[in-house]
């Protein structure tokens, strides 16, 4: 049963506040900045003191429900009747500018902003290529970029490094870019592109400019897989249409930029976040460092302490739904907000506390329901491979900075931090 | 207790084989295949929690006569 959900639309009280007259919890405008990577936003608590759902105010000047209990989110995750489709109305955090609103509209969806069968039609085609036991089979490759860019922190003769440079980032962005077939040599280029894009502040005028030039540049890559076939995912998706008479560029080109982003920049912000964790927590590293069995545990923990992806799981209702005492109206914007579903107390005992063996597998860091993350088991090895081959081969390993002035992502889409200065 | 696999729904997210792979493998295309659909002891009860993480409600857990 989900959750009841209550006090939220009726602002009863007559000398309310502008906040209660509103049928507001908050004045606060959503979503809300992220500070220090050791706390939630405190407007997540004051919602969950209500109810699991409230309304609030988006910072685009709309409205949307926020929902934030686990039970609740991941009910509404698995429910149909709310769309992913970022073309619709009221889809929270998309621009109100009607300008954008059309160029959005004259964009293809990529995979994230499907729905039903035309999402799982699409999702099918991809399935195959991130079995567990092909991602097992990338293991070796990925242990042995791992060790390479650790052989070159270490060979520097300062011992200290950025480790957002030398390790967070180039790490799962040669892992995506073997995976896809895309040249590594490009990755400065679409680095510096996908950055700015995960930007709230980012006007939309340049996340329109970064978009053309990124889809440019898959356009191309796809026309020359086609004239010249490769063995690697978008080869062999591009083969797959080709000899089917399906091929379509235009879904091509979005579906790789969909995993090209979230295959790099997701699992490098929590490699970087999970590394400022176990610095902080030291007994709790000294667990995983003498029982690399407790490492697979350790980082659903991280996963969920972390819930880098706060926002990403926002969708429509496409018809009135009743959740609990909460009626949401058709064309209504849910934002799932996974890191206050994530640090739920009903679920997660003492939730703001780092527990590398609370057992936290049941967290929505990847989200849930049909759309859950397809990469997450890759996501998975990658962070297991670098938190133990880091503190194996670097025990001496610790935070440069103080943690006040560590650069953290408070406007990101996706949390993490900008440089993490580290010594040895 | 017996597994069943929606395998129409089935989203391969992987979550069921890295629970157990003992009772949970995919087909090449990523949909679930169950290795077996009564597993017992140790292995029936990781069924239970991969049944509670599955995000597609592909798997779905049936109590048989005789169950304790």
């Amino acid at each position: 049963m989900p959750e009841t959900a209550s006090i939220t639309t009726t602002g009863t009280a007559s000398t309310a506040t502008t906040g209660a007259a509103s049928g507001k919890v908050t004045d606060a405008e959503f979503p809300v900045a992220r500070g220090c990577p050791f706390s939630t936003p405190a407007e997540y608590e004051q919602i969950r003191e209500h109810s699991p759902i409230a309304k609030v105010r988006l910072t685009t000047g709309r409205e949307a429900w926020w929902i934030a209990g686990h039970e609740l989110g991941r009910t509404v995750l698995a429910d149909r009747r709310f769309s992913s489709d970022r073309r619709r109305d009221n889809f929270p955090f998309v621009s109100t500018d009607p300008e954008t609103r059309k160029q959005l509209q004259d964009q293809p969806t990529s995979m994230l902003g499907m729905d039903g069968a035309e999402h799982a039609q699409t999702r099918r085609a991809l399935m195959g290529e991130f079995t567990v036991r092909r991602m097992a089979g990338l293991r070796p490759r990925i242990q042995q970029i791992v060790d390479q860019h650790i052989d070159e922190m270490l060979s520097s003769e300062q011992r200290s490094a950025d480790l957002v440079e030398a390790l967070s980032l180039p790490v799962p962005s040669l892992v995506i870019c073997e995976l896809l077939g895309v040249p590594y040599a490009d990755h400065d280029f679409f680095q510096g592109l996908t950055g700015p894009l995960l930007r709230h502040t980012t006007p939309p005028e340049a996340r329109g400019r970064i978009q053309e030039e990124l889809n440019t540049y898959l356009g191309t890559l796809i026309d020359r897989k086609l004239t010249d076939p490769t063995d690697d995912l978008l080869g062999r998706q591009i083969a797959k249409q080709h000899a089917a008479g399906t091929f379509d560029r235009t879904s091509l080109v979005s579906m790789a930029f969909l995993l090209l982003i979230a295959g790099h920049e997701t699992t490098a912000n929590m490699i970087s976040l999970g590394v400022v964790g176990l610095l902080q927590h030291p007994d709790q590293l000294a667990m995983i460092k003498n029982d690399p069995e407790k490492t697979p545990p350790a980082v659903e923990e991280l996963l969920r302490y972390f819930t880098i992806a706060d926002t990403v799981t926002a969708r429509v209702a496409t018809e009135d739904v009743q959740l609990g005492d909460t009626t949401i109206n058709a064309g209504d914007g849910v934002v799932i907000s996974g890191l206050a579903a994530d640090h739920d107390p009903t679920v997660f005992t003492d939730p703001d506390r780092i527990d590398l063996e609370r057992g936290a597998r049941h967290h929505v860091a990847f989200g849930f329901g049909p759309h859950q993350c397809i990469g997450q088991t890759l996501a998975r090895m990658e962070l297991q491979i670098v938190f133990d081959t880091l503190f194996r081969r670097i025990p001496t390993l610790r935070l440069a900075a103080p943690l006040d002035d560590i650069p953290f992502k408070s406007d990101a889409f996706v949390y993490g931090a900008e440089k993490l200065p580290v010594a040895w | 207790m017996r597994i069943d696999a929606n395998t129409d729904v089935c989203i391969g997210a992987g979550q069921c084989v890295l629970t157990d792979p003992t009772v949970f493998d995919q087909h090449d295309d990523g949909i679930v295949m169950l290795v077996t659909k009564h597993p017992e002891g140790e292995a029936a009860h990781r069924a239970r929690e991969a049944v509670e993480l599955c995000p597609s409600g592909a798997l779905s857990l049936i109590e048989e006569p005789g169950d304790s």
